[in-house]
Parts: structure tokens; sequence; C-alpha cells
């Protein structure tokens, strides 16, 4: 629980990795919890979203000199992953994209649940 | 502006005096400019049509016709269909103006040591650009939650429309990046100082068509005709706004004439010069970096924006309005195409002719303002060290070779 | 008392803003305000990335991926908005094991986040007096092959730093893959025209 104080009293503290990282814990766990949940299939693809951005907040605090306090430090790879991340993420919402409306077209639904057929 | 009153004031209540006051002067500078811009458009469609327009209110030329016109718009019902989305319905207008008015956070009226620009953004013409773009989401919003056939199909349109059009914007809006050797809108303009001839569209053969290109796609993404389809009145009632009444119509239209100004200004700062005039006013009158050359230089700007804004205009009731998939393919089939050559052209034309301008007729002066990166000795040094980087050199069409060139050139 | 640093101010700001909308993201039933939480939740990331000192991340999140893929999602949602749609339930049942999981991993990863001493902020007043470091160059000349700020380790013999050339060039293609592919799987199908029947 020790750990945790970091957290608090940011307000007369710089913001370092550790912060940046329970944000991008918050967005991350959100968008899991999206993809399991939600039956909608573009609530799916928006939990994605999140995830990813969950995971591009560490890329990019990590790639951050001044949050950091000494230790490695991942330099340019951070922000040139977090760029590699969401380009990514544009062709994998154009690609589900296309998957869900052609679903939409053949089933009448966007219902993941109703995508069974290979259930035997 | 903050470091100023820093020095009277405890800090916390010099910076957010600072903020308020540029939050102030930026909100005046879209709704005053509306103003006269709804004005102005009355006037000059009015001239366009062989008639009068307003003449009647506050004197001579009905300049107050506008303020009439907000007054009423203030006493009307404001009204919500029945099977509205409630919240995104009322939330709505206000993304639109909030995205067009923050646009204005990066643009700079004035350059030199002391820029006019309520926060100096590192990748200026990129945030710019981002954040137009997000002026789509206010109309989807508008379209989707008015629970209206015809405001659904005008933001389905529009949504269509301003994806496609950002590409070729963006392509454009990379060439004066690459000539300049920076993303910051300050460093662009201030490398143009001087003549008209050291202006950007007039650098060579490339830029001066680019300059068209990118009017053209600016004009289509702030949606004036003849690229309006997302409130094409001839079929959709209305389009988006189809719906909305009273004073959050008229926050639409504000965020229109908001957008059309910024992406005018862009324009003159990307291309046209900025805050340096065809004549060097303040130079000659050796008032250069001084408040009063900071001054006209601002005049400048807000000058050649309203000029564009008025351009906008008169191809708006000039020409009619094109079908979807007419504007598709001015997107696609030649927009996209024509940008990708000239950006191809430009980097080309600046690897074969270094440091001269004017289609290269004069020799360019030696940069005034330091443009370097920073760290330009080590990335010369990082040039020699891989081989390969040299022959990616200027020939490349990617984005990212304008900073390798800028590095080059030794900045 | 220490004076406020205003920089963890605006963190805040922007950090609850994006965990408020992304949890709204996940309680909200109806799709379209999801996206829209989501787009508010994004451009708040986008925010926190210009606090990190990343401009250029920032501005491509907001070109890229506000201004462009969730106008995409968006697209989608309002091609398939029907009635039936809008508001889909989640099960009950789906409720309780995804909080309970959701709740350990939460935990556990901000246990771990936490746990680093080397990853706590630096004192406020060193951070004020660091330079603010230009971002869009040093990212390009990495795409490029050449790591600029690589350039003063000492070179370890036999390894070649090719930056990140090859990586850039397996996403243009894969980019244009997805843009055929994209543009193939969601092209407008014919109907057979009523089929003779001879």
């Amino acid at each position: 629980m020790d750990s945790l104080l970091t957290l608090a009293n940011l307000l007369t503290e710089a913001p370092g990795v550790a912060h940046f990282m329970a944000v991008g814990a918050v967005m991350f766990v959100c968008g899991a919890l999206c993809m399991a949940t939600k039956r909608n299939a573009l609530g799916v693809l928006m939990g994605i979203e999140l995830v990813l951005n969950g995971a591009n907040m560490n890329f990019v605090a990590f790639g951050s000199r001044q949050l950091h306090n000494g230790g490695n430090f991942l330099g340019l790879d951070g922000p040139l992953m977090a760029l590699f991340v969401i380009v990514l993420a544009a062709a994998e919402a154009a690609v589900a994209l296309a998957i869900v409306l052609n679903f939409y077209n053949n089933h009448d639904s966007i219902d993941v649940d109703r995508a069974d057929q290979l259930q035997g | 502006m903050g470091a100023f009153f820093d020095q009277y004031l405890p800090t916390w209540l010099a910076y957010t005096l600072a903020g308020l006051i540029h939050v102030g002067l930026i909100i005046n500078l879209v709704a005053v400019g509306a103003l006269i811009f709804i004005w102005l458009e009355r006037k000059i469609s009015g001239r366009i049509q062989d008639r009068l327009g307003p003449t009647r209110v506050g004197g001579k030329f009905g300049w107050l016709q506008t303020l009439a016109d907000g007054m009423k718009l203030l006493t009307k019902e404001d009204l919500m269909p029945e099977g509205a989305d409630g919240f995104l319905f009322r939330i709505a207008p206000y993304v639109s103006f909030g995205a067009s008015i923050t646009a204005f956070i990066a643009i700079p009226f004035a350059g030199g040591d002391y820029p006019w620009i309520a926060q100096r953004v590192n990748t200026g013409v990129f945030f710019v650009i981002a954040v137009l773009g997000l002026e789509v989401f206010g109309v989807i919003l508008a379209g989707y939650s008015s629970a209206s056939k015809w405001s659904l199909f005008g933001a389905m349109r529009e949504a269509a429309q301003v994806v496609s059009y950002e590409v070729p914007l963006g392509m454009c809006a990379v060439v004066p990046v690459l000539l300049a050797g920076s993303m910051d809108l300050v460093v662009i303009g201030d490398q143009q100082a001087g003549w008209f001839t050291n202006w950007f569209i007039f650098n060579d053969p490339a830029t001066f068509i680019t300059f068209w290109v990118y009017f053209t796609c600016a004009t289509a993404s702030v949606n004036r005709a003849p690229f309006d389809l997302a409130e094409a009145e001839s079929e959709l009632v209305a389009g988006f706004h189809t719906e909305y009444s009273g004073l959050r119509w008229s926050f639409f239209f504000m965020a229109e004439y908001g957008s059309m100004f910024s992406v005018s200004i862009l324009a003159s700062i990307l291309f046209l010069g900025g805050w340096h005039g065809p004549i060097p006013i303040a130079s000659l009158l050796h008032v250069d970096g001084t408040y009063f050359g900071n001054l006209l230089g601002c005049l400048n700007v807000l000058f050649k924006g309203t000029l564009g804004v008025a351009i906008m205009m008169w191809v708006r009731w000039t020409l009619p309005r094109l079908r979807i998939d007419q504007v598709m393919a001015t997107c696609l089939k030649y927009c996209t195409p024509i940008a990708a050559v000239m950006f191809l052209g430009a980097a080309l034309w600046q690897y074969a002719l270094p440091g001269r301008n004017f289609f290269g007729l004069s020799r360019a002066p030696a940069a005034v303002y330091n443009v370097s990166e920073g760290w330009s000795a080590g990335a010369n040094a990082a040039i020699e060290k891989s081989a390969p980087v040299e022959t990616v050199n200027a020939e490349s069409p990617t984005p990212v070779a304008v900073v390798l060139t800028q590095s080059n050139r030794g900045g | 008392m220490n004076q406020i640093y205003w920089p963890s101010v605006f963190f805040l700001i922007f950090g609850a803003l994006a965990c408020g909308f992304a949890v709204a993201v996940l309680l909200t039933a109806n799709i379209v305000r999801m996206a829209f939480y989501l787009v508010l939740s994004l451009a708040a990331t986008a925010g926190l990335f210009f606090l990190a000192g990343q401009d250029f991340v920032g501005a491509m999140q907001l070109l890229i991926y506000v201004g462009g893929t969730l106008v995409l999602l968006i697209f989608g949602v309002m091609l398939t908005s029907q009635e039936r749609f809008v508001s889909m339930k989640t099960m009950a049942g789906d409720w309780l094991i995804g909080l309970g999981a959701g709740a350990a991993l939460l935990f556990l990863l901000v246990i771990a986040a936490t746990s680093v001493p080397n990853w706590r902020g630096r004192d406020a007043a060193e951070v004020q007096q660091m330079q603010v470091e230009k971002t869009a160059a040093p990212i390009a000349m990495g795409l490029l092959g050449a790591r600029v700020d690589q350039i003063n380790e000492p070179a370890q013999a036999n390894i070649v730093r090719s930056g990140y050339l090859l990586h850039f060039e397996i996403v243009s293609i894969h980019l244009l893959v997805v843009l055929i592919g994209a543009a193939y799987l969601a092209r407008a199908k014919r109907k057979p025209a009523s089929v003779p029947t001879t």
C-alpha cells in the first residue's frame, strides 16, 4: 500500500511515469471490460481502441525524459512505437469496420453473440 | 504575457489572467469576425446577384444587419424534436464551436522574436489541421441526434467528405513545411520575410499550384459551396442543422465562419507570407519587431485572411453545387494525386535549386531567424554515419523527408 | 506547505477526463454516446501526450486517431444504428465477472506502476529547468533510420542501428494492403440480378 501513496500529493509534485501509467491502466481495464461485456460489435471495437490507447500512454510516458527520475530511459523508441500503434490502430479500425459491415449485411444484426455459425 | 504579469502578481493569478485575456481575444475574434463576415457575405452575394443586399439597419451600408439578426435569433424559441437524443442534441453546436476556436490557439498573428500567438506549438501546422478536423464531430452528432433523415444524410455526407479531404489538405500543407524546414507556424511565416518575391507561393511552379489545391481542399473541408453537400438545401432541406433554431443554430454558423477564417489565415501564413506583406512596410519604416511593427503584421494577416474568406464567398455565389460523387471524385482523382506530385516537384526543385526563390529567379535572403531544431549538428553527424539516408533524401515522397532536407541545409 | 505545481493540475484535469470518459464508455449502453465519450477520452489523452512533452505524438493522436479513425467508427455506428441495436444491454452475470476481473487487473497494474522508484516524478524545480525538446525532427530521423538520441552513446561494435526504416516500410505496405482489403470487403455487393429461370 505504501507504493500507492506516490500517487497522492500530486499537487505539489511533478507527475512521473507512474502517474501516466495509472491513467493508462484505467483506460486499459475499461477497454478490456468493454471488449468482454459489450454485445454490439462496434462496442467491442471501441474497447480495442481504448486498450490500444492505454498501452500508448505507457510508451509515451517511458519515452519522455521529463517524467523519469533516473534509471533507464526509452528515448525515441517510446514516441516511435506510439506512432506505429496509432497508425496500425487506424488500419485495424478500417478492416474491423469492413468486417462488421459485412456481418451486418449478411446477418441483419451486429450482435456478436449471433456470430456462431462456425460453432458446429 | 504570463511572464509579464508574473512580475507584479502571484504566479497563479498572472497565468490565469494571461490565459483569460488570450481566450477572450480569440473568442472575440471569432464572434466579431462572424458578425462582419455574415454582413460581408450578404453584401457580396447581393452585388453578385445584381441587387443591393442589406441597406437599412445601422445607417448607410446596413452594417448593423447581423446584430439585428442576432437579436432575432436570441429571442427565437429553442426547439428540440421529440425523438431527439437530448444530451447530444444540445451539446453538438458547442462541440463544433469549441473545435473552431481551439484552432486559433496555435495561429500566430505576428512573428519575430515576440510572436503574437496564444500558445506557440512546436508542431503548429499539424495541430491546426488536426483541430479543424475535429469540427466534424459536432456536425455528425447534430445529424445523428436530430432524429431526422435529412440531418442524418447531411451528417453522413459531411463525415465522408471531411475525412477524405484531410488527405490532400495535409499533403498541401506539408509543402511549405518542406520549404521552411519547420512545422512551427511562426518560423514558417518569418522565412518569408521581405518583399512578396519571398512568399512561398512564388517559390516555384509546384508551390504555386499547391496553393490553389490547398485553397480548394480548405474550401471543401470547411463545407463551403460548391462543396456544401452537408447542407444542400435543394435536396436535404438544410442538412445537419435542419432541426436547429435560435442560438444553437447560430453557434453552427459562428463555427463555420470561424473555421473559414482560420483556414484562410493558415493559407496566408503558409503561402502568402503571413505578416510579411507584399511590401515590407515595417522594415522600410524601421519598426521591425517593435509593438507597432507587430500591429502592422497583425493587420496584414487579418486582411489576408479576410481576403481569403471573401474569395470563398465569391466562389460560393458563382459556382453551382457539386454532386456527392463529383465531390469525392474531385478529392480522390484530382486533388490527392496533384498534391502528391506537387510535393515531389517542390522537393526536387528545392534539391536542384537550393537557396533560390521566386521561381528560381532570385537568390533567397539569408535566413533572418534561426530555424535550427536545436540538435542539427547531431543530426548531420547521424546522416554521415548512416549512408542509406542520403539516397532517400530529396526524392522520397514521404513527409518525413521534409525535416531531413532541413537538417541537411544545416539550419 | 509546498507551492502548487501547475502542470500537475493540468495533468489531474486531463487524466480525470481521460479516465472518467473511459469509464463512461464502459458503463453506457447507448452505442452513439459510447462513441462520443470515446472521442472525449482520446482527445484528453492527446492533452496528456502534450503534457508529457511529446507534441508530435499528441498532434498525430488528434489528427489520425480522433479525426480519422473515430470519424470512421462513428460512420460505422450510423450505418448500422437501428432501433434495436442502439442500446444492447449487457447481462448481469457478465457485469459481475467483468468488474471483479477488472478490479483485480487494475489493482495489479497500479501497484506495479507505482512500485518502481525511478518511475516516480522528478523534483518539480528540476523539471522546470529542463528545456522543451523538439520532437518532430528526431522522430522523422528515426523513421528514416538515423537515431539522433543514440549518437553520443559508445558505438557497440558490429551492431548496425537501422533505426526504424524497415518498420516504417513494413507499416507503409501494411497500410496499402489494409486500404485495398477494406475497400474489397466493404464494396457494394450487387445482388444477383434475378437469376434467369431456364
